[in-house]
């Protein structure tokens, strides 16, 4: 018995040092070696590619409705988390998602609300990925037909044709990986930043 | 297509792991390897052992016990002890008694189940402290596993092998550099590594200002999955983009978290002389893996029935709680391979799939994490399950079985068949009790079948130590850590320390050799009745509980709750 406990003693010291901090810190040091720009979490100048942001008013794409602000089914609930992904769905433990089921009341009146919340915005038929929150509560991406049902609502509100707006949309879209792994997205982000380089050419 | 092509990749990849990293991991128990031995010799002589002092089965669970001790002793005072250590750039306080010890235990089970959200609960140094656990746990199970395999391996032995030597190697022969490499990957694709803290900016287009978390990421990322751990740096896991950023990553953590248990299959086959019957076991873990993947891919292929209800009808199956870049085959797939390794890991809510999608995330569990199951836990239950078919194989033909030339008798089954009732007894015990008290029924999110499906599917996940959640559940109460850290620890060492003792009963047998009338253990005729056996005691014990939860929500049509 005490054999065992020394050994594990040691064991555990020798764990920690070798399989914890060695291998955290000489992980880290070769990726902000590699890849400085991933290993920070992908920063440009508007935000992270790989956070989803708030996006408001008719001129500009929307994302998931993954945020609270304007897509909450009740404003007052989940008013606190803003567009700040460490509060993601009012969840105060950062990321996360609704955790409704699938024959959830509440799910079926949130789908409602959003639903609505596109028709008042000109949407006539939002995809169900416009209706639906994501797994991670602040998903960066929309598929390519989730970007194409915008299209007029944008169109309107920018003065920008509906032709070059699609022809932005297929610039913007990302096949699956090699052709097979995961499925198209965009990243709202980027197509955005391409839509204002747009705005300010054609202004 | 693409997902037909995903799979296609997905056996090829996993048939290549199986043949060289099983044969290199037999090779590495075998003491065949040495590539480290300049880290290993002086380690020993820290430990005051060495390769040639191998241990009776019974000194060898006595190490195993208290080292898991140890490790529970340390993780626990870690997370006390949080706003006193260093590597807390947000400053976050000490985590509280009851949810430091669920924790511990969680993180000492192998089975990561995580009461708290990561990046607003644990500092950088908790999170590394917890990183340990994901190497050590499955270098833990897999040694376990080691044993039984020798029980079969060896004849007329008292000793099973030295408990510290064959940690040790594991750890660095065969956890440390696919780790590592895959860390670099997942960097290189977009997951984060730094220790900077969180990163706050404004992006002047929409007006947003946005806080971050971030963290060494990508490399508990690695482990997490390879060790079929699952607990994440984030709260929403590998959904969230910093941990799992693109289609590739995605693939890779699949490929990572069913790797060393599909692997194992082979390592067993070499090491008892006889690939056939790894072949054997290998089969019983696809047949149960496909059909759950059938099930699961198709259900959340189909519409959400709540989002339907409110007028939104497509083609592209249930999004609520799925991420754009994986779509919903891939989700699922990710699902069915984190629930049926016991790694737990998440890439979509699985609170939100569809209800027989989420019965199959729960079937998987369900059949004792066999298919292929944890590292390690999934050979060494599988074995205990196989030597039930061959005792229940042995009373058909009416003569005293044999699995690779061993009798199996009184102590062997009486052992097997406590380490296959364990799980089954325990979790649905703790399932009565959570419902049957008013602090059990405070956790669920949801109302009628899927709020007890939420409890079902919470201590399931434990008591398998899988680790994967229906997120709903109110996790981090009193009620819900105490319960929950013990459904764990039983869950892992009342299988565990019986299936090691069945290895040392075993390994002090002689060989009796094969005649024509010897009931072959490597043929289709076993594979039909191992599967039977896991589908009995797991699908059989658990389908009133399933029919009350996930079945009766597929039901009622047109009704919600």
């Amino acid at each position: 018995m005490w054999t065992h406990l020394r050994r594990s003693f040691v064991m555990a010291v020798i764990c920690m040092l070798v399989f914890g901090f060695l291998y955290a810190f000489a992980g880290t040091g070769v990726a902000q070696l590699l890849f400085g720009y991933q290993a920070n979490g992908s920063i440009g100048p508007n935000g992270s590619a790989l956070i989803g942001q708030n996006w408001t008013g008719r001129s500009w794409f929307h994302g998931r409705p993954d945020d609270t602000g304007p897509y909450a089914a009740d404003p007052h609930k989940n008013v606190s988390g803003g567009d700040n992904p460490l509060v993601a769905n009012g969840v105060n433990g950062g990321s996360g998602a609704t955790n409704l089921g699938p024959r959830s009341k509440a799910l079926v009146a949130d789908t409602r609300a959003l639903v609505a919340y596109w028709h008042r915005l000109g949407v006539a038929h939002p995809t169900p990925d416009l209706v639906t929150t994501s797994g991670s509560g602040y998903d960066p991406d929309i598929s390519p037909a989730d970007a194409l049902v915008q299209v007029p609502m944008v169109a309107r509100a920018t003065g920008i044709s509906s032709a070059r707006l699609r022809r932005l949309i297929a610039s913007q879209t990302h096949g699956p990986q090699f052709g097979f792994l995961g499925s198209s997205y965009i990243d709202v982000l980027s197509l955005n930043e391409a839509l204002a380089r747009l705005r300010g050419a054609g202004s | 297509m693409g997902f037909f092509l995903t799979l296609v990749l997905l056996v090829a990849s996993l048939g290549l792991a199986w043949r060289y990293l099983g044969s290199y991991m037999a090779s590495v128990f075998e003491g065949r390897v040495h590539w480290l031995s300049w880290v290993e010799r002086p380690l020993y002589r820290l430990l005051g052992t060495s390769p040639e002092r191998e241990q009776s089965w019974k000194r060898y669970a006595g190490a195993l016990v208290v080292f898991s001790g140890m490790s529970l002793l340390f993780t626990y005072l870690v997370l006390r002890l949080q706003g006193h250590l260093p590597l807390n750039p947000q400053h976050l306080g000490d985590v509280g008694s009851a949810l430091s010890f669920n924790a511990a235990a969680s993180f000492v089970t192998n089975t990561n189940w995580q009461n708290y959200g990561g990046e607003t609960t644990m500092s950088y140094f908790s999170q590394i402290t917890l990183m340990v656990q994901q190497f050590v746990t499955p270098a833990v199970g897999i040694v376990a596993a080691v044993v039984v395999v020798r029980g079969f391996a060896r004849k007329k032995a008292s000793a099973v092998g030295n408990f510290w030597v064959d940690l040790t190697r594991c750890l660095l022969y065969v956890l440390l550099p696919i780790a590592f490499v895959a860390g670099i990957v997942f960097v290189g694709q977009g997951a984060v590594q730094t220790l900077a803290g969180t990163a706050t900016f404004h992006d002047a287009l929409n007006g947003v200002t946005q806080t971050i978390a971030r963290g060494p990421i990508a490399f508990m990322e690695a482990i997490k999955q390879l060790g079929t751990n699952g607990g994440g740096f984030l709260n929403a896991n590998s959904a969230t983009p910093f941990e799992n950023p693109t289609g590739l990553t995605n693939f890779l953590s699949v490929f990572l978290l069913l790797c060393i248990p599909v692997s194992l299959t082979y390592t067993f086959g070499k090491m008892v002389g006889s690939r056939r019957h790894g072949v054997a076991l290998l089969a019983v873990m696809v047949i149960l893996f496909g059909s759950v993947l059938a099930v699961t891919a198709t259900a959340e292929h189909q519409n959400n029935p709540a989002v339907a209800a409110a007028g939104v009808h497509a083609s592209v199956g249930n999004t609520e709680g799925k991420e754009v870049r994986f779509g919903d085959t891939t989700s699922a797939l990710f699902g069915v391979a984190s629930t049926s390794t016991s790694t737990g890991s998440a890439d979509a809510a699985y609170d939100s799939f569809t209800p027989m999608g989420g019965f199959g995330l729960l079937v998987g569990m369900m059949f004792g994490e066999v298919s292929p199951g944890g590292t390690g836990s999934g050979l060494y239950t599988l074995l205990i399950y196989a030597v039930i078919a061959v005792f229940i194989g042995g009373l058909m033909i009416g003569r005293t079985p044999e699995f690779l030339g061993k009798k199996i008798q009184a102590t062997e089954v009486k052992l097997a068949g406590l380490g296959a009732l364990v799980m089954p007894i325990v979790v649905l015990v703790v399932t009565a009790i959570a419902v049957s008290t008013a602090a059990g029924r405070a956790g669920p999110l949801n109302h009628g079948p899927h709020g007890f499906s939420e409890i079902l599917y919470g201590l399931t996940s434990q008591g398998n130590n899988n680790g994967s959640a229906f997120g709903g559940l109110t996790g981090n109460t009193p009620f819900y850590n105490v319960i929950g850290a013990i459904d764990m620890l039983l869950g892992r060492f009342a299988i565990m320390i019986p299936a090691i003792a069945l290895g040392g009963v075993l390994a002090r047998k002689d060989v009796v050799p094969q005649s024509l009338g010897t009931f072959r253990t490597d043929n289709t005729m076993f594979v039909g009745l191992t599967t039977g056996v896991v589908v009995i005691i797991g699908g059989l014990t658990f389908f009133p509980a399933l029919a009350l939860g996930p079945i009766v929500e597929q039901l009622s049509h047109g009704r919600f709750f």
